[in-house]
Order: C-alpha cells, then structure tokens, then sequence
C-alpha cells in the first residue's frame, strides 16, 4: 500500500466514522480492506482508493467504514460493570422511578447485541418487579451489519459460551440451525437503530443510563470530549454512564463524576447540561 | 491451590487441559474414565472442582456425576461438564444431575476460563 493511499483512508475513517488508526497500521487495513477489493473484482487498494476518491459508490463507502469497525463483544462482558449496574445503579433509579415507572438506557455501541441482551436478561433475572415497568432499551451501532445480527439475535456456541452462565442459556435461548437463538417468546423490547456517534442523536430522546463501551477508546480526545457532551446532554439529571475498563472521562469531560462505591468506569452526571454541542458530521 | 480433576477418555483432551488448568493455576489430577475419576475423587476429600467429559468407556460422565452427588461428602466439587454432547436436552439432563456449569466441545481457553470464575473455581 503506497503512503498515499494509506494517509487518504486513514483520514477518510477518521472523518466519517471517527476511528484514528495512528500510523503503521497497513496490515490491518490490508487484512480488512483487500478482501472487500477483491471481491469487486478490483486489483487491490489502489483500485478501491481510486473508487472511494470518486464518490459514487455509496456502498464501498459503507462496506469500508463496517469492515473497519471492531464488533468483538460478549455476554455480560467484563462482568463486573453488570455487577455494579445490578448493585449499586439499579435500586436507587428504581426507587426514584417508582411513580412514573419508566427506565430508558441506551447501548451506544451494541455491536452484535450481547450487551442489551445481558442487560435485559440481568433485569428479569434480578428485578421481578419491574415486570409492569416500561422499560426501553436502544441499541444503536454504526455496522449494519452487526446490527441486524443483533436483531437475529442468533450466535455461535462459542459466542453463548463467552460470559454467558448456562442457567441463562436454557432460560433464554434456543437451538437452531445457525446456533443458538434468542428465544422468539422472550419478549425483549429492545428497539436497534443505525447510528454513527459523529452525527446528531438528540433524536433518540433522554435516558436514564447510557452504556458507551470500549468505543471512545478508537477515538481522538476533542472527538471523545465532544461526544462525551453531546450524550451529557441526553441524559436525566440522575443519570449513569458506563464506559469500558480502559476508558475514562478524567481529563476529558467535567460533566461526569466517578461513582465512589463502583470499581468500574461508571459515571453520574453532574452539574447543569453542557451549552449544545455541535455533532462532527 | 485449589485442585481440579480432569475427566477425559482422550490423552489428548486431558494433556490440553492440564496445560490449560496449569496457567489458571491449579493443581491438576487426572482420570480416564468414570470409573477412576470416583477412586481419584473419593482419595480427594478436598478436591474442589471436576472437569467431565460425558461419553467414556467403563462408566460414563452421567453414571459417575450421579454417582457423586449420592455421595456423602463433607465437600462437594463444582462440576463443570465438557463434552461434545452440545444439544439443549443434554444440557438439561446434565444440570438436572447435579453439574455446575456446561462446555460445549470445542472450547477455548477463554471459556475454560470464564466458565471457572463463574463457578467460583477461580
């Protein structure tokens, strides 16, 4: 891959899905990228450069931008942020929520659907009495792809064995061809929608808890900040943040603090509403 | 150091995992079928969890996991299955035996390893 073509789908992914690759990173767009040329029929990069330079093919923009997005997740992933989100986030939301019983949380990030399906399964296991709640769930993710995976909700055996105990597999899941599937009588309401973080997202209305994890990571520290504002400001006074293990707002965001009694990167708003934030895109 | 009994017909299976339980840091017994693997763990009044495969010769994962839970015991390993038997009404049957937890073959280190901690072995 000439350094040409390298600075100009470095840049491209960072403009449209905000992914900063840094330097010396040719094999992994080579090991990504070659495939999808290859199967266009094109001679290599050099070729899907060319064509991404010209514009008219919406879907190589799109395929490039997926094939570069990383979709590795699991069950109840790291374990300990659904432990605390179980122990020390949800009583207390529950008891202020009591009148109007309603909860909103927002997968920011949901990739192939793990995470909501473990925080829907943590709720039904632990809070029986949420039952009668109205309780939504958004996932939202930049791929596609992963996306409609997530609405399957069908995954390898190697994926329901990641994270997942195997009382919750009987409970939840059944067999099927592909593997194992979400059950069709388990009503699990959660609602997946396209997004990429760059863009506008007031849409998607205010939450009480916002899981935003291990995607900031890939990001540049002005894209984190202004991301990490523009969520602020979708948020309820009372709201929680979870980012992933390696993430944090320190330095970042003034519009968090660090919940004391939780050992995961779990965040409660504080202060008023940031003055609004401009998306990038 | 806690101690794991692996349960497996196959030298193979067994060596991968002793290599695997090795690095998780536990102390590693062995057994090839059913059979041995109530001798070993009736030896092992202390032993804390079981790694089983289902189908061996002379007495199978079933008969010597039925066979344990009648026992009278101070302490009851955890134990985990790991067999190629990966379908829904095995699984049941296995945890209605009295098993743990459940790995479907073929496994990765990583699940051993998630499987453990969920049981509380690690």
């Amino acid at each position: 891959m000439s350094p040409e073509d390298y600075t100009y789908i470095t840049k491209y992914l960072l403009d449209t899905t905000g992914l900063s690759l840094g330097e010396n990173k040719e094999y992994l767009l080579e090991a990504r990228l070659i495939p999808i040329a290859q199967s266009r029929g094109m001679n290599g990069i050099e070729d899907l450069v060319l064509s991404l330079r010209s514009q008219l093919d919406q879907s190589l923009k799109t395929e490039v931008m997926e094939a570069m997005t990383t979709n590795e997740s699991s069950f109840f992933r790291d374990k300990r942020p659904f432990e605390e989100f179980k122990t020390s986030i949800l009583p207390d939301l529950i008891a202020e929520r009591k009148i109007s019983k309603k909860l909103r949380i927002w997968c920011a990030a949901c990739s192939n659907g793990q995470e909501p399906y473990s925080i829907v399964m943590s709720l039904r296991e632990n809070f029986p009495e949420l039952i009668d709640w109205n309780i939504q769930i958004v996932g939202t993710d930049l791929c596609t792809k992963a996306l409609h995976r997530a609405e399957a909700g069908v995954y390898s055996q190697f994926e329901v064995q990641r994270g997942l105990p195997v009382q919750l597999l009987m409970k939840y899941f059944e067999q099927c061809e592909q593997g194992w599937k979400i059950k069709s009588d388990f009503d699990v309401g959660i609602q997946w929608k396209h997004l990429n973080l760059l863009e506008d997202f007031k849409h998607l209305g205010m939450f009480d808890i916002v899981f935003c994890r291990n995607v900031l990571i890939y990001f540049e520290p002005d894209l984190k900040k202004n991301i990490l504002d523009r969520i602020r400001n979708q948020m309820n006074s009372s709201g929680v943040l979870l980012l992933g293990a390696a993430e944090t707002v320190l330095g970042i965001s003034d519009h968090y603090s660090k919940l004391p009694e939780c050992q995961s990167a779990i965040y409660r708003v504080s202060g008023q509403k940031t003055q609004e934030t401009q998306e990038v895109t | 150091m806690k101690t794991i009994l692996l349960v497996d017909d196959s030298r193979a299976v067994r060596l991968v995992g002793r290599r695997m339980m090795g690095t998780l840091g536990l102390n590693v017994l062995e057994a090839e079928d059913g059979k041995q693997a109530l001798e070993v763990a009736r030896a092992n009044p202390e032993l804390d969890a079981v790694l089983l495969d289902w189908n061996m010769p002379i007495m199978d994962g079933m008969e010597f996991l039925t066979a344990l839970r009648n026992e009278e015991r101070d302490k009851q390993p955890i134990v985990v299955m790991c067999t190629t038997e990966n379908d829904m009404p095995q699984i049941v049957q296995a945890m209605q035996a009295g098993a743990n937890e459940y790995i479907m073959k073929p496994f990765t280190e990583d699940i051993v390893r998630d499987k453990l901690e969920e049981t509380g072995v690690l």
